[in-house]
């Protein structure tokens, strides 16, 4: 068959294969986020210690010094889905497996470890934090989130009274908390009936706190489940708010979109799978789903191909004659509608995906240049 | 090369319990249903027929044998010659879970039997299926006690078994395996493959059947052969495969259509492609990391598939180095590549479905 393959060019120094032309340390520091994906995976399996977390920061007991990570508290009734919910968020645990899922005794508290760390605590559902032998500045004092889960194929009366309660409770003390709450478990019910109880929950939150004489109270409503990406979505929603460069991050995203003709650009924390930031075109969920899954296969093929090879690498650096710098992972997928899907390691933990059509892709020079400007400046913002 | 240009039909029975899953695994491996869609499969009624086209001439003509006892005992009986005759291979589905072991190879008996006199060169294979309900410790022994109860009972029949679950990528491993005896002329694509492989210095090289994703066939350098990710192609099978339900769903496109002409993965440990090889198949190659490797493996595959179209002749075939005519950027692989994806989508419908 044929004689006429093409042959691989003898390897010249430093020859037009690095993705960019520009250094630095930094870029250096960078390489292959996806081997460390698979290394930092114990990492982030290993709960922080429930018992003294007073421990592992170092820091004196009820001290009002924070140990530097966002505390997300995940709070509401028994059974309304907490623990399913960190499980399958930080934990990576099949959706179906939480069925098996024990009531919680006391606080769980989980680390994720990523470009920022943040403290996940899972409270037992009946726990009554404002019980005066509970240390409850130990608890909000350097609270990121609170995020109030109630259960919407179940009653939810009592669940609304006790958020009240304690967003009434909190706002005296702690009046910049922000509440994010979960209508949860809407996978089974109707699409109206989804609506109208989503509806109904916020009318009665604000209606009861308005009462109450709390006018814009700062409480935000998802609906979400663990059997599809909602969760994931909500998640990243609520951590958003937590990194103070968001707007920075954004506008990053919307120039490198203007520049690129991109239609869609997520960052994403590849662990998670939560995306920390986005270009600020509104976009639909389905936008964030094939992107997550992206992420899915991208990690999935690097399980299979990113062994460690015998080094024969090693033989080459030797002669000196072969540059491959660790190039960042980057990976293209040419769809059937004459669109693109573009994934690119940003650095150990990030990876930027972009969205986008065809007339974009003729430009391969111009979007690694842009990606390359957009490298230089977040890593501007995030040291890490 | 020789070369048998022969269309092949094959008739495959597949058979077992009713219940025990053998239209959940034909519909997940030939009709792109993912696992959970076989929940609400009712029972087959008598035979469901359905013919896939497949690579190299060969057309698989399906027979979903409904398993109730009424419709056993007519296969057995007044539809014997008809259902038994001529058959190429027969895939007995065993349901781990069955709580009437015995009754069960009473019936295989009887079925092996019927096959020994209408058609004695039959190849048989059977799947010890669901293993996702045992414990994961127990599995290789229960398969093994099973497979060898299986054998005894096989009236002579050399038959090949598998431990399979339609939630994990031992369904792939084990239809890959089945299809593999079947497909002809492989020695010749197998001699083309290896050629390409040498040529582009690649660590392996894969060919997937293009709708069910099934690996056809594959090649595996000195150094790809240290991978230990031993059970890397039904993986591969399976992670694409739920990769198309995702794009079909962001797209809207059919799940049966391709959804994409090309995937380039490049990391600092390897670098990776799938593209469109023929009509009917997908390739992917890996390659050690670098641009320049991995631009000539990529040209040179895009060029062989005027060589691998001729062997596939269900396939059209290029001019040598041009794109398929029509392309809107004859210059861009991309391009050819997407316009070469979406004809291939319009001659889905005779892939896979039922007749
Ligand atoms: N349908 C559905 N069920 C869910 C969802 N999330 C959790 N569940 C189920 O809800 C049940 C209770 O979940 P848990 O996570 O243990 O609830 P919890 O809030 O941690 O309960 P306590 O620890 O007792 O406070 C489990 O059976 C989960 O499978 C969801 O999104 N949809
Ligand atoms: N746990 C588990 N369930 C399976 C598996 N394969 C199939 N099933 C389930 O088994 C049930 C019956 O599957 P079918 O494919 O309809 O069975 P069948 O063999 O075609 O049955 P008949 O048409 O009556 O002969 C479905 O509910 C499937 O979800 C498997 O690997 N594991
Ligand atoms: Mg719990
Ligand atoms: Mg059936």
């Amino acid at each position: 068959m044929a004689s006429s393959y093409l042959t691989i060019p003898a390897r010249r120094h430093g020859g037009g294969k690095s993705f960019r032309g520009h250094g630095g340390g930094y870029h250096n520091a960078a390489s292959l986020t996806l081997e460390r994906y698979l290394q930092d995976l114990p990492i982030a399996e290993v709960p922080t210690s429930p018992l003294r977390p007073q421990f592992h920061t170092g820091r004196l007991p009820n001290s009002k010094l924070s140990d530097g990570k966002p505390r997300l508290l995940l709070m509401g009734q028994r059974r309304s889905g907490k623990s399913s919910i960190s499980s399958v968020v930080f934990h990576k645990m099949p959706p179906t497996e939480t069925l098996f899922l024990e009531s919680t005794a006391r606080i769980q508290k989980d680390s994720m470890h990523s470009f920022m760390d943040f403290q996940v605590w899972d409270f037992p559902g009946q726990l009554d934090f404002f019980d005066p032998a509970f240390d409850v500045d130990n608890i909000f004092g350097e609270i990121g989130a609170l995020i109030w889960v109630i259960d919407a194929q179940d009653d939810y009366l009592d669940a609304i009274n006790r958020l009240n309660t304690t967003i009434l409770h909190l706002q005296q003390t702690y009046p910049s908390i922000n509440v994010e709450v979960f209508i949860h478990k809407v996978d089974g019910l109707s699409e109206d009936y989804k609506a109208d109880t989503f509806r109904d929950v916020i009318q009665r939150i604000q209606d009861e706190l308005s009462d109450a004489g709390y006018e814009n109270a700062p409480v935000s409503f998802y609906q979400t489940s663990i059997y599809d990406h909602s969760i994931f979505e909500a998640f990243s929603k609520v951590i958003q708010k937590l990194i103070p460069q968001l707007p920075t991050l954004e506008s990053l995203l919307d120039s490198l979109c203007n520049n690129c003709r991109i239609e869609k650009a997520f960052l994403f924390d590849v662990l998670s799978k939560i995306y920390i930031a986005a270009d600020t075109t509104p976009s639909d969920i389905s936008s964030y789903e094939i992107s997550s899954d992206y992420i899915d296969v991208i990690v999935d093929v690097s399980e299979i191909y990113g062994w460690d090879r015998p080094s024969k690498a090693a033989e080459n650096e030797v002669d000196g004659e072969d540059q491959i710098e660790n190039p960042d992972a980057e990976s293209v997928i040419t769809l059937q509608n004459d669109s693109y899907l573009y994934l690119r390691e940003i650095n150990k933990y990030l990876a930027l995906i972009c969205l986008m059509r065809e007339d974009s892709r003729g430009k391969k020079g111009l979007i690694d240049y842009n990606v390359g400007v957009f490298q230089d400046a977040l890593a501007q913002v995030f040291t890490r | 090369m020789d070369y048998d240009r022969k269309a092949k039909k094959k008739k495959v029975l597949l058979m077992g319990k009713s219940g025990s899953g053998k239209t959940s695994m034909r519909s997940i491996i030939f009709s792109n249903y993912v696992a959970k869609d076989a929940r609400r499969l009712g029972a087959t009624i008598d035979v469901e027929h359905s013919h896939v086209k497949f690579l190299g001439n060969l057309t698989l003509n399906l027979w979903d044998c409904g398993g109730q006892d009424a419709f056993m005992e007519n296969y057995l009986a007044s539809q014997r010659d008809h259902v038994f005759s001529n058959v190429g291979v027969l895939i007995y589905v065993f349901d781990i879970e069955s709580r009437e072991f015995d009754r069960d190879m009473v019936t295989y008996s009887a079925v092996v039997r019927a096959l020994r006199e209408n058609s004695p060169s039959a190849a048989v294979f059977c799947l010890i299926h669901k293993m996702d309900l045992v414990q994961a410790e127990y599995r290789q022994k229960l398969f093994d006690e099973r497979t060898n109860l299986v054998k005894e009972r096989s009236e002579g029949f050399k038959i090949t078994s598998f431990a399979t679950s339609i939630w994990d990528q031992t369904l792939y491993k084990a239809w890959a395996s089945i299809i593999y005896t079947l497909i002809p002329n492989l020695h010749v694509l197998e001699g083309y493959l290896r050629e390409l492989a040498a040529a582009v210095e690649a660590e392996e090289i894969i060919l997937f059947e293009r709708t069910t994703f099934l690996v056809v066939t594959s090649v595996t350098s000195e150094i790809g052969a240290l991978n230990p990710a031993h059970d890397r192609f039904e993986r591969l099978s399976t992670i694409i495969k739920t990769f198309k339900q995702s794009l079909s769903r962001h797209t809207g496109l059919p799940r049966s259509s391709p959804q994409f002409a090309e995937f380039q993965v490049k990391t600092s440990r390897f670098n990776f492609f799938i593209a469109r090889l023929t009509s009917n198949t997908y390739v992917l190659v890996v390659t050690p990391p670098g641009e320049a490797a991995f631009n000539t493996a990529r040209i040179n595959v895009l060029t062989a598939r005027n060589d691998f179209a001729n062997l596939d002749i269900t396939g059209e075939v290029y001019p040598r180095g041009t794109g398929p005519a029509g392309a809107p950027h004859p210059a861009s692989d991309e391009a050819a590549a997407a316009v070469a994806a979406a004809r291939a989508a319009e001659d889905e419908d005779e892939h896979g479905s039922p007749s």
